[in-house]
């Protein structure tokens, strides 16, 4: 048995994704635990932007699992509203921002609204919330995902939150300025999108590329100097575990 | 015009006297935190409907309502479950038409809350660029893309928004409605000024003159207040800074219950229907569980000084 599991090394991953000093869009679940390690580690001036209103430079003072449970309010630098937070998106001010969903596909495009299912049915998913939000005005945005070829489509059936388009110039064509993915952190791997198509760059350990691409929905793309994905540390296990204590969400 | 002075009155009064059936209800509007339970288990138990809801990240408030029977049209952002993820009502309104047909008008937090900014200014509209890209936008009677007279940048005209009635609860407030609260607040600002009736619930009614001892915190003003309803624990089980923590239990609890539509109506009943008031809910919680979730690490702020 792995001394962590998949979850953990998709944090580990993710946190590394976020440099000192950025302002980061941060989100709930593994993105929260990833800007928590990040912060506790190597990025200790990275400022988090929650989307109900809440900035913060430190990890909530208890365990929390909403963005509005009262520890992460406490010891807050700025609690405002979602019109303030939005406001920092749109003005450019944020760096970058995480998002899962249900669905991703070659360009990043993210689904969170419905998928389709044999015989005309379809399967209703809660909808955006921030996430579509954070792909259109995001400086680079990260999408965290378990990696089923259910989910890593060729093409999602219902794009909440746009990525890169098929073709180069897609963005700006719609009206987006800036932003797009820069990374797709799955339970098997790393992705990422160096001309807005999603390469294998990475493999966590003990995958191998079989398994990815058979768990893959589009034809994979892999970076000629495919890597491994470093294992976290006892320290980086520690500090998840502190703030996941139960395995709500790692495990 | 103005409003009354004294606006104080029972919740069940309240609901009955500000929502009617057709309704637009602006609900959940701090996102997480703050949810007014106490007020929508009242619309529930008085089986006020068919409703229009709106919110931003709405919750299981609005799931409640729909497994109720009394939504037609929900306008958000998000409905699910913020502990688990998936809203089990809703989803089966909007896949199975089952308790009733739901129509929905996809929004995202940024656009909802533009469409209520507009609302509040007295504008017909917004402008955006998010979600330009989305399929959000497509045949979407709220979003129109335009290009923008000064700058030639392709963006979005988000059709404004103005509840009929807006539920916010609030830490504390006096008898004429002026409602403080604290804690990061989503669009409460926006939905009560853009709304024509506000319904306030609050933990603690207070002397006016621990209003005016902090004026900045006043985050809606009494003149948009019609009634106030001092409901403890109004908001359980979601947080409320100072006073109770999330209920967490009780969200998983109720996601299991709901996957099963008539677990879901056993649960209505044992929570909802079956219970007089807010005071036999918290009976029913107990008091060994609220105990657990009140407020157990003291953070005071440090004074301001308004003196002049």
């Amino acid at each position: 048995m792995s001394r962590y599991t998949p979850a953990e090394i998709m944090v580990a991953a993710a946190a590394r994704q976020i440099k000192d000093g950025e302002v980061v869009f941060v989100g709930m679940r593994l993105p929260l635990l990833a800007f928590n390690l990040a912060t506790a580690t190597h990025a200790p001036h990275a400022l988090g932007v929650f989307e109900n209103g809440v900035i913060r430079d430190r990890p909530a003072t208890a365990p929390i699992i909403t963005m509005g449970d009262a520890p992460n309010q406490c010891q807050a630098l700025k609690l405002c509203d979602l019109e303030g937070v939005m406001s920092l998106l749109g003005r450019g001010r944020v760096d970058l921002g995480f998002i899962g969903g249900a669905q991703v596909d070659q360009w990043g495009h993210v689904n969170t609204h419905r998928v389709e299912m044999p015989g005309g049915r379809f399967l209703r998913l809660p909808g955006s919330g921030g996430g579509a939000d954070i792909a259109c005005l995001a400086g680079r945005l990260l999408i965290v995902m378990k990696h089923e070829r259910r989910r890593l489509v060729p093409q999602v059936d219902f794009i909440t939150s746009p990525g890169w388009g098929p073709r180069p110039g897609w963005r700006q064509e719609q009206g987006l300025l800036r932003g797009g993915p820069a990374a797709l952190i799955t339970s098997l791997g790393v992705f990422t999108f160096p001309q807005g198509r999603a390469v294998l760059s990475s493999l966590h350990p003990g995958v191998s590329l079989e398994q990815a691409t058979a768990e893959t929905g589009w034809e994979l793309l892999r970076d000629p100097h495919l890597q491994t994905t470093p294992e976290p540390t006892p320290q980086e296990l520690e500090i998840i575990r502190r703030f996941d204590p139960q395995g709500f969400w790692t495990h | 015009m103005g409003k009354p002075m004294n606006k104080v009155k029972s919740l069940a009064q309240a609901v009955a006297g500000l929502v009617r059936p057709g309704d637009k209800v602006a609900l959940g509007c701090g996102l997480e935190a703050f949810i007014p339970f106490a007020a929508s288990h009242e619309i529930i138990r008085q089986g006020i409907g068919p409703l229009t809801l709106i919110a931003p990240i709405s919750n299981i408030g609005i799931d409640q309502i729909i497994a109720a029977g009394l939504a037609e049209e929900v306008i958000a952002a998000w409905v699910g479950n913020v502990s688990t993820g998936v809203g089990y009502n809703f989803r089966r309104a909007v896949e199975e038409a089952q308790p009733r047909p739901l129509r929905v008008y996809n929004h995202t937090n940024f656009s909802i809350t533009l469409a209520l900014e507009a609302g509040s200014r007295g504008l017909p509209m917004a402008v955006s660029r998010s979600p330009l890209g989305s399929d959000i936008i497509r045949d979407h009677p709220h979003f129109q893309p335009f290009t923008c007279p000064h700058s030639g940048q392709k963006l979005l005209a988000v059709k404004a928004l103005n509840p009929d009635v807006a539920l916010i609860h609030v830490q504390r407030a006096d008898a004429a409605g002026n409602g403080q609260g604290w804690g990061a607040s989503g669009f409460t600002r926006q939905a009560a000024l853009a709304a024509q009736r506000v319904l306030l619930t609050c933990e603690e009614l207070v002397d006016s003159q621990a209003i005016r001892s902090d004026p900045d915190r006043t985050l809606v003003p009494g003149l948009l207040v019609d009634a106030v309803c001092p409901v403890p624990w109004g908001a359980h089980p979601s947080p409320v800074q100072g006073y109770y923590d999330l209920d967490n239990d009780f969200f998983v609890e109720y996601s299991r219950c709901s996957k099963d539509p008539a677990r879901a109506q056993a649960w209505l009943r044992a929570w909802i229907l079956d219970l007089p008031d807010r005071t036999a809910y918290l009976d029913q919680l107990g008091p060994a569980r609220l105990k657990r979730l009140k407020m157990s690490h003291s953070a005071l702020s440090s004074p301001v000084e308004y003196g002049w």
